[in-house]
């Protein structure tokens, strides 16, 4: 510690260019707090599927629907414990951009199949005596500021019976999401007055969700639920939720090695920046150095300096760029994408990160400064 | 008075390029506790090779070199950078000040070195710019300093740790006639003062005057012995 201001002496020789430097290392780790955070959502999203929930979907394709007559069949096929259709599009409340999910299902079966999805029963009863009712979870009650008896008007492209897109709800209570707040963040209508007020594709739902009574035999299920409906106009397929959520994420391509590779250039280009910064730094203080050694300064003394000041540039930098992650990560909860604090096994990654840039752009100058002779240095040779 | 500093039979070559050069050629010496010696000498006689060996710095490549009671010429570098921590206080004649520290800052870099407290150092510190007059400068950086208060700063760093051997290598050569008068005033009060034994290379005959001693080298070489009382 008593070194301490000899180091941040030497780490500010050159002030513009280690501020140019730590800028450049705080850039490069808000991208990578940032881009971890993604891919932890990615992780958190096959991590909170559950393997004991079946999604049907058109075997065509995701956006064709199925009729609502396959679900007492559904409900049929041995291990099914319960079955519940969804119909589901988008509306936009008031501005441009403020897109809102909406789930056209049967409330009380669906929350039944979502153990972890919390409503209460009076709230439950409500929604079901009223046509026009909504849950809404309470990442959007919170980003809207709506609350309970609060009418919520909804832009979509669905024709309804009267000619309109205006589709109008009712909130008669909230629902939160346990483990994933961020789930939080969709309304949940009937099924039946949304079924009945539309022009089009009346009779048919967006997928059906399946709850089975053992997990382990959701693949027999799986398969049992698409022989049923096969060579038929409405072929299924079926995925146990897990398996859908991996679906739906390599339809965006390996996102996982593609952020990882992203990452993995930026930091090793990263490597020649800070690894020149100290590598100047250092071959500019030689002759400061060589009087330090004068003075008695031990090899591994001089060493330790040189490395302390690469550390401490390569963490303040990655502690300013991890700060502004955890600052702007919360904002990406009101996407829909993501919840909470960043995480902080990324922020852990990232400190790592950071010693390790340290150490490998460090120990080059510090080899130097280790080696270099008095005499010689002094000299300016 | 007893030798603290003993060299015998000193040889130093230097490897340019394709050439070994014999910078001191078998020379041995004594330098007396309490001594002022001035090196003298014309450009590449050995001038700074001797102070830097005496000082701990360098090696030769044979003979013997005892400073302080210690066989220095066969110290590890380890072992020479405590020695030299322990005994040597060094004076540049470009100061070598670190730029972005105060004067107090420059003055404690050698007891960082120490087990000192933080309050022994900074005691140390007002101690050393005391004596070289510089009490009221000590917040203020080298670019605020005149060159002979930065060299005062510099001859504070060197004495701040109490060393055995005070090496000087040109300390007035980079200051004008005024302030070199004043920095020499301050190297003969620590030599009569505190006893302390100074060994200064210098081209200026002046300065050399002000030792107790003077001994010039030609070609690695001794060449004249002329002792001089303390003036």
């Amino acid at each position: 510690m008593k070194f301490f201001y000899l180091i941040w002496a030497g780490l500010w020789r050159n002030r513009a260019r280690t501020v140019l430097t730590l800028l450049a290392t705080a850039v490069a780790f808000l991208l990578f707090g940032l881009l971890q955070g993604v891919n932890a959502w990615f992780g958190g999203v096959l991590a909170g599927s559950h393997a004991d929930r079946l999604i049907v979907v058109s075997r065509v394709s995701q956006i064709e629907p199925l009729p609502i007559a396959h679900l007492h069949r559904l409900e049929r096929v041995s291990g099914v414990r319960r079955a519940v259709p969804v119909g589901a599009f988008s509306g936009v409340y008031r501005d441009r951009g403020n897109d809102v999910l909406v789930f056209a299902t049967e409330p009380e079966a669906l929350f039944d199949i979502y153990s972890d999805w919390h409503v209460s029963p009076g709230q439950l009863q409500a929604i079901a005596g009223r046509r026009t009712g909504a849950l809404v979870g309470e990442v959007l009650m919170k980003a809207y500021g709506w609350k309970v008896g609060d009418r919520v008007p909804l832009r979509t492209s669905l024709l309804k019976q009267d000619g309109s897109t205006d589709w109008n709800f009712d909130i008669v209570g909230t629902y939160a999401v346990t483990g994933s707040a961020a789930q939080a963040n969709r309304i949940i209508v009937n099924y039946d007055y949304f079924d009945e007020a539309r022009q089009f594709d009346k009779g048919r739902v967006y997928a059906f969700i399946v709850s089975i009574h053992d997990p382990s035999r959701s693949s027999e299920v799986c398969a049992t639920i698409d022989a049923l409906f096969s060579n038929s106009p409405d072929e299924t397929l079926t995925q146990n939720e897990t398996e859908y959520a991996q679906a739906q994420l390599r339809q965006l391509g390996d996102v996982s090695a593609m952020v990882n590779a992203i990452i993995g250039a930026v930091l090793f280009t990263l490597l020649f920046l800070t690894g020149n910064t100290m590598g100047q730094s250092i071959r500019e203080r030689i002759p400061e150095l060589a009087v330090l050694k004068a003075m008695g300064y031990p090899d591994g003394v001089v060493t330790a300096l040189v490395l302390t000041e690469s550390m401490l540039l390569c963490l303040l930098a990655a502690l300013l760029g991890l700060a502004v992650a955890a600052a702007v990560f919360p904002v990406t909860e009101a996407l829909g994408i993501n919840g909470g604090a960043l995480p902080w096994r990324v922020i852990a990654i990232g400190v790592a990160i950071a010693v390790i840039l340290a150490l490998v752009s460090g120990l080059p100058p510090a080899w130097r400064a280790q080696r270099l002779t008095i005499v010689d240095a002094l000299a300016g040779r | 008075m007893a030798a603290v500093v003993s060299l015998k039979n000193v040889i130093k070559c230097y490897v340019r390029g394709a050439q070994r050069v014999e910078v001191l050629h078998g020379l041995s010496l004594e330098i007396e506790e309490g001594e002022f010696l001035a090196l003298m000498g014309p450009s590449g006689s050995g001038k700074t090779t001797l102070l830097n060996l005496v000082a701990g710095i360098d090696r030769p490549d044979q003979g013997d070199i005892v400073v302080a009671g210690e066989r220095i010429s066969s110290h590890s570098s380890r072992q020479l950078a405590r020695w030299r921590a322990r005994h040597v206080g060094y004076v540049f004649q470009f100061y070598n000040l670190m730029p972005l520290l105060t004067a107090e800052q420059n003055v404690e870099l050698p007891l960082l070195l120490t087990d000192l407290s933080k309050a022994q150092r900074s005691a140390n510190v007002r101690t050393a710019l005391h004596l070289v007059g510089l009490s009221d400068r000590g917040s203020h950086k080298p670019a605020e300093l005149s060159g002979g208060q930065q060299q005062r700063v510099a001859i504070a760093r060197a004495l701040v740790c109490d060393p055995t051997l005070l090496v000087c290598d040109e300390p007035t050569g980079d200051l004008d006639r005024d302030m070199a008068e004043q920095i020499l005033d301050l190297l003969q009060l620590v030599n009569r003062e505190q006893g302390k034994t100074i060994v200064m290379v210098t081209h200026d005959p002046k300065a050399a005057e002000r030792a107790t001693r003077q001994l010039h080298l030609d070609k690695g070489r001794l060449m004249g012995v002329q002792p001089r009382a303390a003036a």
